[in-house]
């Protein structure tokens, strides 16, 4: 297996991302069927997306949702207004998905999101013996499928998200984080990130297969919330391994508070960035302002 | 069960302990949704050992011996007769659960099941029965029991927190069905699809859990949204002794975003609303309030109340409910925790409700099954046994008009609703 370098590219160490957007509320599902509701409307979410923006937050971390797509076209189409914004994709929005699995059934659902070519056509007829190689082409194929509405706006980091990201890791289906890399940085020119529940198991698979210093996003806070296998094994990754970490959940869903959430984050210098999610304007704003308090730039090490 | 002395790698994560370690030796059958992410628990598994993958899908197979090393068979009798193992993990359709169970219980393995357990109470005591008399771990996947937040919830009304449960709604609602044709298993009845077996089943057996089993049931609707051959929706009124329950599930609903299970009781002293991420708690001023609760309003949180489980794919229930599996077939409960979540017989129950719902939605006079109800009732639950009594003394007269009427339902299902 070669070996896959790192871009040195660095990463904004705040990132916005789109949970508030799409009605995710890991707390409270009267919360998240509120929010489904005020952002229902593409200006409301641009309003929010603007506010970022403007507070210096240039960097979206999103999935590759349907809506993603009328949020793409707003900035492509003002290229002034939207100087430096930049999109980190997270594929898939695994629903569409799930969904079609129920619908269809494990493979016609995969014949509904490959290109009807001979490929797909052959290997589903014969209903077996895939050559490796196939695979490969597939996987290939469903991330084009998922790049597809990011054309013309920057994005220098490609995410797989933390569902297919684990689902593989527990199946021990290696190779297919080296073949997402692979195509990623070819085609698109960007670094592979992976989202996980399960950062222990996964930097370990990732070295394996001969990803260095990986960009990986997961669950790291205070309250210890989603940090599977215990948070000592994440302190101890983060204090010797190797890797660019974006922590997500840091305030653990809104159990802690900003102060105690970047206080938190601060004791370790190994995260370079935070993704956090807001709804408002005067939230980002604050986030913003105590981010920069409690958590300095100066503490992250490589950074002006 | 073998004693591997060279653990392999997945094991050294169960820690530094250098003592022989016994490994559950596992077949997973079925690798569809729930299947897939099974499988992958189970590899990630410290104490287990996935021997072979089972599925009539020879594509998927072939995928996953390639690429993740796995031994796969699609002749499960055969599989069954040429593997070591300890342990069936069944995720096939509900249709095919009652044989694959038989086989692998009188072949003396643990049993993991997909809900629910089968398409007839009957068959489902039945397996219950064998499974006890093999003296092997009979679990079925009602998920739901392995959120801490529904667990918080029977804890409060178990201990009398709200006093006497009086009344309960019992919901679920998400996004399945949404346009007239489906093409899989989950839109045929006869397979074990429709709203009642896939979605209601999740909500009945919470209130099994919280409630025992029902006396009576009245007023059902299986009604249609999308489907032809099978209901969207499932509404009824559910006796309890002297509770009373609304079911409301609706499968045909893409306003929630995934499905949603709630649950409400009122009791005496307070109200509980919960759901997968909270549990609202209401405490009269005359509740005793447990540590951790004061009068008016509470509310714990899934951050709070979840504790981080081994391995994460979609949710720590899943990841709990496996693992819980795991320690009873090796025989490791610790003493404090519930030595009986999800057994069949309690699956069993659920299974008999929803004959009792179909048997009503089809007019047939419903009686429940003369049964003791899968775990003592909550203390606390005011129960009248009249009628209980009554459906005793008619005994297998009951049962069989039940079942008859199950029958009716199942034969007629497309003319007599809507």
């Amino acid at each position: 297996m070669s070996t896959i370098t790192h871009d040195p590219g660095v990463m904004d160490r705040l990132l916005f991302g789109d949970n508030q957007f799409f009605g995710v509320n890991h707390m409270s599902e009267e919360k998240a069927r509120a929010q489904a509701m005020r952002f229902q409307d593409l200006d409301a979410v641009m309003a929010v997306l603007d506010a970022a923006y403007d507070e210096g937050i240039h960097t979206f971390m999103c999935t590759t949702h349907e809506r993603v797509a009328e949020i793409v076209e707003v900035v492509r189409s003002q290229p002034e207004r939207y100087a430096g914004f930049t999109f980190y994709p997270c594929m898939p929005y695994a629903h569409k998905y799930a969904n079609a699995v129920t619908d269809y059934g494990m493979l016609g659902a995969l014949r509904r999101f490959l290109p009807d070519d001979g490929l797909v056509a052959t290997a589903f007829k014969g209903g077996r013996a895939v050559a490796r190689k196939d695979v490969e082409s597939m996987i290939t194929m469903l991330i084009d499928a998922e790049m597809s509405m990011f054309r013309g706006v920057p994005t220098p980091v490609v995410f797989l998200q933390n569902v297919v990201v684990d689902l593989l890791l527990g199946l021990g289906f290696d190779e297919a984080f080296a073949v997402f890399a692979h195509h990623v940085r070819d085609k698109y020119g960007a670094e592979p990130g992976y989202i996980t529940m399960n950062l222990v198991p996964l930097l370990d698979v990732l070295d394996r297969v001969g990803i260095e210093n990986p960009i990986v996003c997961s669950n790291m806070n205070k309250l210890e919330f989603r940090m599977s296998g215990g948070a000592d094994g994440y302190r101890a990754v983060l204090e010797e391994r190797q890797f660019r970490a974006i922590a997500m959940s840091v305030f653990a869903s809104g159990a802690l508070s900003p102060q105690e959430a970047f206080g938190w984050v601060a004791e370790f210098p190994a995260i370079e960035s935070v993704v956090f999610g807001a709804s408002t304007a005067a939230h980002i704003h604050s986030t913003r302002e105590i981010a920069d308090q409690v958590w300095p730039r100066a503490a992250v090490p490589g950074r002006s | 069960m073998t004693t591997f002395l060279d653990r392999p790698a997945a094991a050294v994560a169960a820690g530094p302990d250098s003592t022989p370690t016994t490994m559950l030796r596992v077949a997973v059958v079925g690798v569809g949704k729930m299947g897939l992410s099974h499988l992958s628990l189970l590899r990630a598994h410290p104490r287990v050992m996935v021997e072979v993958v089972c599925d009539a899908n020879g594509y998927v197979l072939d995928v996953l011996g390639t690429h993740t090393g796995l031994h796969s068979a699609t002749d499960y009798a055969a599989m069954l007769d040429a593997v070591d193992i300890d342990a069936v993990v069944i995720a096939t359709p509900t249709q095919a659960h009652y044989p694959m169970v038989r086989a692998a219980i009188e072949r003396g393995l643990h049993v993991f099941c997909e809900k629910p357990l089968t398409l007839s109470s009957e068959q489902s005591e039945e397996l219950a029965r064998l499974a006890e008399e093999r003296g092997v771990v009979g679990q079925v996947g009602y998920h739901n029991r392995f959120v801490a937040a529904f667990a918080e919830a029977e804890r409060l009304v178990e201990m009398g927190a709200i006093g006497t449960v009086h009344h309960a709604l019992a919901e679920a609602y998400g996004p399945v069905v949404l346009k007239p044709k489906g093409g899989t298993w989950r839109s045929r009845r006869a397979e074990g699809g429709g709203c009642l077996y896939d979605y209601a089943a999740h909500p009945l057996d919470l209130m099994t859990w919280f409630l025992g089993e029902p006396t009576a049931v009245r007023g059902t609707t299986l009604g249609r949204v999308y489907s032809a051959d099978t209901e969207d929706e499932v509404y009824a009124t559910l006796e309890y002794g002297g509770a009373s329950a609304q079911l409301s599930v609706n499968w045909s609903d893409e306003s929630y975003r995934k499905m949603t299970t709630r649950l409400t009781l009122w009791g005496s002293h307070g109200r509980i609303t919960v759901d997968r991420q909270e549990c609202q708690v209401y405490l009269r001023e005359s509740a005793v309030a447990p540590e951790g609760y004061r009068h008016g309003w509470n509310v714990k949180y899934t951050t709070e109340l979840t504790p981080p489980v081994w391995f994460y794919v979609r949710g720590e229930e899943y990841s709990a409910e496996l693992d819980y599996f795991v320690r009873n077939a090796l025989g490791e409960l610790a003493p404090e925790e519930a030595q009986d979540l999800n057994t069949f017989e309690s699956a069993a129950v659920t299974d008999r409700v929803i004959e009792m719902l179909l048997a009503d939605a089809a007019g047939a006079p419903v009686t429940p099954a003369p049964r003791s109800p899968a775990r003592p009732a909550a203390p606390t639950t005011r129960r009248t046994t009249t009628r209980a009594d009554r459906l005793r003394e008619i005994g297998s007269t009951a049962l069989g008009g039940l079942r008859r009427g199950v029958d009716k339902v199942r034969r007629t299902m497309g003319d007599k609703h809507r």
